[in-house]
């Protein structure tokens, strides 16, 4: 017992350090856990980290909770994975709050808002580059290449027609979508094999 | 009661983000604007705080919308609410379902949701550039030209574009976002 509290402390002192020190999220925090780790503490096995990555990667929640979560069961159970999970938010949550309590404040000053006006078109072009690097490294069919052109423009029309539809009915349907394809391909395939029978 | 609020609408987030960092930007930009708890001008200067301080974005973005809106417990509740989901999924997986990443089912709902999520942030960048350069909100707004954003756009996608050829590495976000602030100090004041 003793052993298992130590050990979820030395977890939440690493997520805590790790939380501190990356930034821009997700992706540059996989390299640091990957550091920590597999290549100086050996805790975990390398292709054991790119099985937890992919999973990381594909369910909901920013990545790097998910990857903190993983890596704090596999090491220590529900204790573990809760010390590393709030070790990772940790610093997060007390920059941003103590930045929050002086924001305005800060806004106000002249050459602050006008920088700001520049660093909203910063924003701007960060997303639409992040979108597009998922463009980039996304497998192209015709169906996924359709859905990505369909989704953009119904976004922007929905948007500038005022009409509300929720981002969650778009990744509903991109899931039923893409079970669709599934199971069609499957009937597909049996037919095929029971006519060549 | 604006801490349940809080709490409820950042496990939606949480619970429907895919594709980490920007992937939750569409469903964000949506609930604090429907909610009247940013102005979209507010928002942006909101993710690029977030994108410059340490930790991962959706965590800060929830602290911080928490925090403008209802203090200490508001970012308290808000952070809880985007991490919880992650938190009792990958628990889940970890503890039960170790190989449910591996069914043909999965990969094929995520392989739909993949190219979904892609032009939900495409189609909020559109959304973005279109208010901050041409004023365009909606079909009723008159379109007026702020041509001094437009300078600052093209500047930044031109350097994001051709570094990378030369330094085989992308721009920085933080170098980025400091480069479009000197840009803005320039023109702006």
């Amino acid at each position: 017992m003793e052993n298992r509290m130590k050990k979820s402390f030395k977890l939440f002192f690493i997520m805590l350090k790790i939380g501190l020190f990356t930034f821009g999220g997700g992706y540059a925090m996989i390299a640091l856990l990957e550091n920590e780790f597999v290549s100086k503490r050996r805790w975990i096995q390398a292709d054991e980290f790119a099985d937890m990555v992919a999973i990381a990667e594909s369910t909901p929640g920013p990545i790097a909770i998910n990857a903190a979560t993983y890596i704090g069961y596999q090491q220590n159970g529900v204790l573990g994975s809760a010390a590393a999970t709030v070790g990772v938010c940790i610093p997060s949550f007390v920059i941003i709050f103590v930045i929050s309590l002086f924001f305005d404040a800060f806004q106000q000053i002249r050459w602050v808002a006008a920088a700001f006006k520049g660093i909203q078109i910063g924003v701007v072009v960060l997303i639409l580059s992040a979108g597009l690097k998922m463009l980039r490294q996304m497998r192209k069919t015709i169906c996924s290449i359709v859905c990505v052109v369909l989704t953009t423009a119904s976004l922007v029309l929905c948007s500038l027609f005022a009409i509300n539809f929720s981002s969650v009915f778009y990744i509903l349907i991109g899931a039923v979508i893409g079970l669709s394809i599934y199971f069609v391909k499957r009937l597909w395939e049996r037919r095929k094999t029971e006519v060549g029978k | 009661m604006i801490f349940v609020r809080l709490f409820l609408t950042f496990l939606k987030i949480g619970a429907v983000s895919f594709g980490g960092g920007y992937g939750m930007i569409s469903l964000i930009r949506e609930e604090v604007l429907s909610h009247g708890w940013l102005t979209e001008e507010q928002l942006l200067r909101f993710i690029a705080v977030s994108e410059s301080t340490p930790g991962p974005i959706a965590v800060n973005m929830a602290t911080f919308i928490g925090a403008s809106q209802a203090g200490f417990m508001g970012a308290l509740a808000a952070t809880f609410g985007v991490v919880l989901p992650s938190f009792v999924v990958i628990l889940l997986i970890a503890a039960l379902l170790k190989k449910v990443m591996k069914y043909a089912g999965v990969q094929a709902a995520l392989g739909g949701i993949r190219p979904v999520v892609t032009g939900l942030i495409l189609g909020t960048a559109l959304i973005l550039l279109l208010s901050a350069i041409a004023n365009l909100r909606t079909v009723h707004d008159a379109v007026l030209l702020d041509w001094k954003a437009g300078i600052v756009f093209a500047v930044l996608a031109v350097s994001a574009t051709v570094y990378p050829k030369f330094r085989r590495k992308s721009f920085s976000p933080i170098l980025l976002l400091l480069f479009s602030g000197v840009m803005g100090i320039f023109l702006y004041l």
